[in-house]
């Protein structure tokens, strides 16, 4: 049974090794060499430096807001989604998913040419003789971007999550005598805070990373962390810098998932 | 430990190297007849049907890839992973290429219509980077200026310094490329847009940081879409892009800024490891003849230095076009780009960085 096992899961492992492992290993390697090979720490404590740390402010900024963004106005779909009947809420969901089926470039592509001067949203508004919205290249077309691409993300692990709770405890509780909003933040939300981990790794980890969204809604004016690994390799070619940069990166992202570990242990469990 | 720790990704590492090796061997072997030639060039910067053309004609088969940038092709090419033989570099990364030994000789003697048909000036013009008209053949030209859209500003635009007009705030797209933007600057400030002098580029960089607040975005293709769709009044440019803008757009029109700009040429080159030598000195040739440059150039609208293929346009407008053939012994401060050696290169990034972080 266990050799059968384990040589089913041989073309996982591989799997992994090869764009996995060996890809880290890679970015360890630069990240910690310099150009004649010799080992340094000079690329991990370049983040020190004004544009880095700056680049890796903002990034944090407009992560944590999108995400808390995406938390606000997935919670309350989840909810809705999981009070409904089952014929409902699949075609709900589907809809939900439908826009990803399309390439992500595309859509964040899309929306520059909603957002642009002269672009789709604002003809319809001089149309309608409403004042024009100018966010185009600013930091909230980026959030904007973050949002949109990343809501799904958040709101299919709290669907999740939430269409798990037995409603014999939602009832138990009213029983006792509690009110909605009582149920609410003590019975729910506590409950639910598997799936809340979950969404906002997904959502906040892509959305500090992303060098796209900044490059296409934000007219390159706004220099992400994300966008700065970007150039080290494509403009740049200094492999080591973005290397290091990006173990940095790594680092944020790990005390996230730290975070969702010890949050995990009084919940079910349930990633996803 | 570590020591072995390292060993083992090495290995690793050199396991997945020689994987990938197998992998585009497969990719690459088969081919036509008469064998194949590995083009690389840049996206959109061909009429595909030349391609077809040639595999016809001589029975080797084109495997044909594209990059967006010179500094996107240098490393793969560097690497070796992905054995080109025809690549289309512009000037000065000829020149860092030259440095660092990938290029290979080419014998003109294969080549008569690269020989006879581009014009002696762009030769000249290319010792700039090949001092001995050795590893390059010029296929595209053209300068760097600003178009503008006639209708969104008051005045005629002329010079760079108009990109720092604050009446123009929120209506400038500038080039999101190191060289090209520094360039703006350097000119701006009177200086060589090849410096490296660090109390010059200080000056450049301090230019570019006080423009940012009236630049609507730092674009690289894109500024043609959003010039043809009114998006901004004033764009940064190349000369190859503003027929074709003008084409969709009549309002637009183009300038060589008075401070004076950056004159580029895109040779093609064979790489010293090239697989197939013989085809690619054939494809060099087959891209040189008259027929064959000037459909490129109908398609791709990027002045030719094709001499013999200018005679076959029909269009006498674009024949005679300031814009795309414009006599450049009028001006005094036009410039080409040389390679500035890994330190000049670094010390650009960094100062970039600067600014887009500001």
């Amino acid at each position: 049974m266990t050799s059968k096992s384990k040589w089913l899961s041989t073309p996982y492992v591989l799997w992994s090794v090869i764009f996995i492992i060996i890809p880290l290993g890679m970015i360890f390697y630069y990240g910690l060499t310099d150009k004649t090979g010799a080992f340094t720490l000079e690329n991990i404590a370049a983040i020190m430096t004004a544009e880095h740390a700056k680049a890796l402010w903002l990034s944090i900024l407009l992560s944590f807001i999108s995400t808390v963004i995406c938390f606000l106005l997935a919670y309350p779909l989840a909810m809705i989604l999981a009070n409904m009947k089952v014929s409902q809420h699949s075609f709900i969901i589907l809809i939900f998913i439908l826009p990803m089926w399309m390439n992500f470039l595309l859509r964040t592509l899309a929306w520059q040419t909603l957002l642009e001067k002269t672009g789709v949203i604002n003809n319809i508004l001089t149309f309608l003789h409403l004042p024009n919205i100018n966010i185009i290249n600013t930091p909230y077309a980026i959030i904007l971007g973050m949002v949109y691409n990343f809501l799904p993300f958040m709101v299919i692990p709290l669907y999740n999550v939430l269409s798990k709770i037995d409603e014999n405890v939602i009832n138990a509780a009213k029983d006792l005598g509690a009110n909605n909003i009582y149920t609410f933040f003590r019975i729910i939300l506590p409950l639910s805070i598997p799936g809340i981990i979950s969404g906002i790794t997904m959502v906040f980890v892509p959305a500090l990373t992303t060098f796209v969204i900044s490059t296409l809604l934000g007219g390159s004016k706004i220099l992400l962390i994300g966008n700065v690994i970007e150039q080290e390799f494509t403009q740049a070619s200094n492999w080591h810098l973005g290397s290091g940069l990006s173990i940095v990166l790594m680092i944020f992202i790990i005390l996230n998932m730290v975070a969702s570990a010890v949050f995990d242990k009084d919940g079910e469990g349930a990633m996803l | 430990m570590k020591r072995k720790n390292v060993k083992t990704i090495v290995l690793t590492t050199v396991c997945s190297m020689a994987a990938m090796a197998v992998m585009t061997g497969c990719g690459a072997s088969g081919g036509g007849n008469n064998g194949e030639v590995i083009v690389y060039n840049w996206g959109e910067y061909i009429d595909p049907e030349t391609i077809e053309m040639f595999e016809e004609e001589t029975g080797i088969k084109v495997v044909y890839d594209e990059f967006e940038t010179n500094e996107i092709m240098y490393p793969k090419v560097e690497a070796g992973a992905s054995s080109y033989d025809v690549v289309c570099p512009s000037d000065y990364m000829i020149s860092k290429m030259i440095e660092n030994d990938l290029l290979a000789e080419l014998n003109f003697d294969n080549m008569p219509n690269a020989k006879e048909n581009i014009g002696e000036q762009y030769y000249e013009q290319s010792k700039g980077f090949d001092p001995e008209n050795k590893y390059s053949v010029p296929y595209c030209w053209g300068t760097v200026g600003i178009l503008y859209n006639k209708t969104m500003v008051d005045e005629p635009i002329t010079c760079w310094a108009q990109l720092w007009d604050e009446k123009y705030a929120d209506n400038i797209l500038m080039q999101d490329s190191v060289r090209d933007a520094f360039m703006v600057a350097e000119k701006l400030n009177g200086f060589s847009m090849n410096t490296v002098d660090p109390a010059e580029l200080e000056i450049a960089k301090n230019s570019l940081i006080e423009q940012k607040p009236l630049v609507q975005a730092y674009v690289i293709d894109q500024v043609r879409d959003k010039m043809i769709g009114n998006e901004a009044a004033i764009g940064v440019i190349y000369s190859g892009e503003a027929i074709y803008t003008q084409r969709e757009n009549p309002d637009l029109e183009y300038v060589i800024p008075e401070e004076g700009t950056n004159v580029w040429i895109d040779s093609w080159v064979v790489l010293k490891n090239a697989p197939n030598k013989e085809n690619a000195e054939k494809f060099i040739d087959f891209m040189c003849r008259p027929d064959i440059a000037v459909k490129n150039f109908e398609y791709i609208t990027y002045s030719t230095p094709n001499e013999a293929a200018r005679e076959l346009i029909e269009d006498e407008d674009i024949k005679n076009s300031e814009i795309a053939f414009p006599d450049l012994s009028q001006y005094d401060n036009l410039e080409v780009f040389v390679y500035l050696g890994e330190e000049g290169d670094a010390l650009y990034n960094e100062m970039w960085k600067e600014v887009k972080s500001n």
